[in-house]
C-alpha cells in the first residue's frame, strides 16, 4: 500500500461523502419539482449548503442508543452499511485509466483488479447484513419485517443482476471493469454494450434498483406500512450512515450502468480512445460524471413515477420474470459468440425476446402456470 | 328508488393492448408526466417574503368595529359570549356612558388561543361589533399575551381599516337594524329598504 493509494482512497471517500450529501440534496430535489415545488432554498444560494446544514445536524444530534436493542450489533450494522458500499466502489474507475501504467495518478483505486465485477457483487451483496442485523438489533417489529423483506429480496434480486451482467462479461471475456471499459472505447460508439445487450440492460437496471431498496422495490423502508422499515430505531448518524450507505449504492450502481452498458468515459468526437488533446483528461472524466449524474436522475425520476410494488409482486417479477430473462438472454450471447454469428444478431433477438414476453403473458402459458402454482402452495 | 337494470350501463375495462402488457410503455408515459412536471411552474409560496391573498371572508383574528364616533359598537349584550362553542370571549358590562345605549362592554376579552375560530360571535352580534378578520399570523410568547382585551382587539379594527382588509361578511362598519332601536321609542329609524322587519309583528 503505497502513498498514492493512500492519497486516493482519502480522495474517493471524501469524493464519495461529499457526492452523497448533494445527492440527498438533489433528491430532495427533483421530489420538489416533480411534485411542482421549489425544494430547499433557504440554506445557502439555492439552497446549495443545505447538505452542510443537514451534515451538522446529523453530527450534532443526541446518539441515542434504546435500552431494548442488542448494542454491539445495533451499532455494528450502519458501519457495515458504509463500509460494503464504500468498498465495493474501490475496483469502480471514476475516470480514465490506463491499464499498462499504474504508478501515477489514476482514477480507481485498486487498478487491475480481474475480478472486478464479482468483487462488487459479493461486497454489494454484503450490504444485506446492515439491513439484516440493523433490523433485528432494534428488537422492534417493523424494523425486524422491513429486514426480513429485504433479505428475501436482496437475496432474489443479486441472481437477476449477476446474470444480466453474465452477458457483457461474455461479450468482454473479462470481469475487469476497466477492461470492459476500454473495449468499449476502442470499439467507438458501435462498441457500446447497450446496443448488443437492450435487454441485459433493462434487466441490469431493474435489478440493481431492487438490489439498492430504491423505489419501486423499497420494500425494506416501506415508510406507509413499516413506519421507517429497518432504520426505524435509527437516529443522528448512525441514521446518516443508512442514509450514506444508500447512496454509494446508488452512485456504484450509475457507475455500472455507464461503465457496463455506455463506453464510460467514452463519447464519440470528444472523448475517443485515442484523444490526446490538452485536457482530454478532463473531458473523459466529465464525460463519465456526467453519464453518472444522468443514471442518478434517472433512478430518481423512477422513484417519483412508479408506486411501491407488493411483496409477492416483487418476487414474481423476480422468479418468473427478470431471471428467466436474464438466462435467455445469456443463452443467446452465447450461441452468437459459439457459432460466430453476426454480433448485431443480439439486438434483434433482445428486441425479439422482449417483444414476446407479452403474448406469452397474454397466452398464460408456463409463467403463468408456474405463477399459479406458487400461489396455490402458499394457499 | 332503486336503479333500473336499464339505466345501468356496465363499462367493461379495455384489454391491454400487447404493447402495453410489456409495461415498459406505461412506465415510459409516466416519466414523461413526472419530467413534464419538473420543469412546469412552482406552486410553491416562500412565506414570510411572500404573503398570501386571502378571501375577504376569511376567519382569522377577531376584532371589535367602532362606530362612526370612534366609539365601541359592542352594546354588551353576551350573545357573542353565549353562542361561542369554545368559550373564549369574556365580557363585562357596565352601564353605558352614551345616552344612546343601555351597556357598553367595560371588559372584552377573548382568548384567541381557546378561539377555533368558528365565526358564530360574528354572526350572534346584533350590532355587527364583532367581526373576524384576514390576520392569520397570530403569535405571542405567552398565553396572557394572547389573551385580546378590548383596546387590542379595537386596535386590530383601526389596523385593518388602515390596511383596507376589510371583512365582507357584515356590511363594513354599516350597523344591523337592532342598533337602531333607540331606547324608549320602539321604532326603526334610518335605511330600511332591504332589511327592515315587517312592522305588523
Amino acid at each position: 500500500m503505497d502513498l498514492l493509494t493512500i492519497a486516493l482512497i482519502i480522495f474517493a471517500l471524501s469524493f464519495l461523502q461529499t457526492v452523497c450529501a448533494y445527492l440527498i440534496y438533489l433528491e430532495r430535489k427533483v421530489a420538489a419539482w416533480v411534485q411542482d415545488r421549489k425544494g430547499p432554498n433557504r440554506v445557502g444560494p439555492r439552497g446549495l449548503l443545505q447538505p452542510v446544514a443537514d451534515g451538522l445536524k446529523f453530527l450534532l444530534k443526541e446518539q441515542v442508543i434504546p435500552t431494548h436493542v442488542n448494542q454491539l450489533l445495533y451499532i455494528t450494522a450502519p458501519s457495515i452499511a458504509v463500509l460494503t458500499t464504500s468498498l465495493a466502489f474501490a475496483v469502480v474507475p471514476f475516470g480514465p485509466t490506463d491499464l499498462a501504467d499504474t504508478s501515477t495518478w489514476r482514477y480507481i483505486i485498486a487498478p487491475d483488479i480481474d475480478i472486478g465485477l464479482l468483487f462488487i457483487f459479493a461486497i454489494g451483496s454484503l450490504n444485506v447484513y446492515s439491513i439484516i442485523l440493523g433490523g433485528w438489533a432494534s428488537n422492534n417489529k417493523y424494523s425486524l419485517l422491513g429486514a426480513l423483506r429485504s433479505s428475501a429480496q436482496v437475496i432474489s434480486y443479486e441472481i437477476p443482476l449477476a446474470l444480466s451482467a453474465l452477458g457483457i462479461i461474455a461479450l468482454a471475456g473479462s470481469l475487469n471493469l476497466e477492461r470492459i471499459l476500454n473495449l468499449q472505447a476502442q470499439a467507438g460508439l458501435t462498441g457500446w454494450f447497450f446496443w448488443y445487450q437492450p435487454m441485459g440492460w433493462l434487466l441490469f437496471f431493474i435489478s440493481a434498483l431492487a438490489e439498492a431498496n430504491r423505489l419501486p422495490f423499497d420494500l425494506p423502508e416501506a415508510e406507509q406500512e413499516l413506519v421507517g422499515g429497518y432504520h426505524t430505531e435509527y437516529s443522528g448518524l448512525k441514521f446518516a450512515m443508512f442514509f450514506l450507505g444508500e447512496y454509494t449504492h446508488v452512485i456504484t450502481i450509475s457507475f455500472l450502468l455507464a461503465i457496463l452498458y455506455f463506453g464510460g468515459w467514452h463519447f464519440p468526437g470528444i472523448a475517443e480512445y485515442g484523444s490526446q488533446y490538452p485536457g482530454a483528461q478532463a473531458v473523459k472524466v466529465l464525460v463519465l460524471w456526467s453519464k453518472v449524474v444522468f443514471f442518478v436522475l434517472l433512478i430518481m425520476l423512477v422513484r417519483w413515477t412508479l408506486p411501491r410494488f407488493r411483496f409477492d409482486q416483487l418476487m414474481h417479477i423476480a422468479w418468473l420474470g427478470l431471471v428467466p430473462l436474464a438466462i435467455l438472454n445469456l443463452l443467446i450471447v452465447l450461441i452468437v459468440r459459439y457459432f460466430e454469428l453476426s454480433d448485431w444478431l443480439l439486438p434483434v433477438l433482445s428486441v425479439a425476446i422482449l417483444s414476446c414476453i407479452p403474448c406469452i403473458w397474454r397466452s398464460r402459458l408456463w409463467i403463468s402456470a408456474a405463477a399459479l402454482e406458487v400461489r396455490n402452495a402458499y394457499r | 328508488m332503486p336503479i333500473a337494470e336499464t339505466e345501468i350501463k356496465w363499462i367493461d375495462e379495455r384489454p391491454l393492448r400487447r404493447w402495453e402488457t410489456m409495461y415498459l410503455p406505461g412506465i415510459l408515459e409516466g416519466l414523461k408526466t413526472t419530467v413534464q412536471h419538473m420543469f412546469s411552474p412552482k406552486v410553491t409560496m416562500e412565506f414570510p417574503e411572500q404573503r398570501p391573498e386571502l378571501p375577504p371572508h376569511f376567519k382569522g383574528v377577531h376584532r371589535l368595529n367602532r362606530d362612526e364616533q370612534g366609539r365601541v359598537r359592542c352594546v354588551a349584550c353576551y350573545l357573542c359570549a353565549t353562542a361561542c362553542p369554545a368559550h373564549c370571549i369574556d365580557i363585562v358590562a357596565a352601564p353605558s356612558p352614551w345616552p344612546d345605549r343601555e351597556k357598553y362592554p367595560e371588559l372584552f376579552v377573548i382568548d384567541e388561543l381557546r378561539c377555533i375560530y368558528c365565526g358564530m360571535c360574528e354572526e350572534a352580534c346584533p350590532v355587527d361589533a364583532i367581526e373576524l378578520t384576514t390576520l392569520y399570523d397570530l403569535t405571542g410568547y405567552s398565553r396572557e399575551e394572547m389573551l385580546f382585551d378590548k383596546e387590542k382587539l379595537l386596535a386590530v379594527y383601526d389596523y385593518t381599516v388602515r390596511q383596507g382588509t376589510d371583512p365582507i361578511r357584515t356590511r363594513r362598519g354599516e350597523l344591523g337594524p337592532a342598533s337602531e332601536i333607540i331606547a324608549g321609542n320602539h321604532t326603526i329609524a334610518g335605511d330600511d329598504s332591504e332589511t327592515s322587519p315587517d312592522p305588523k309583528i
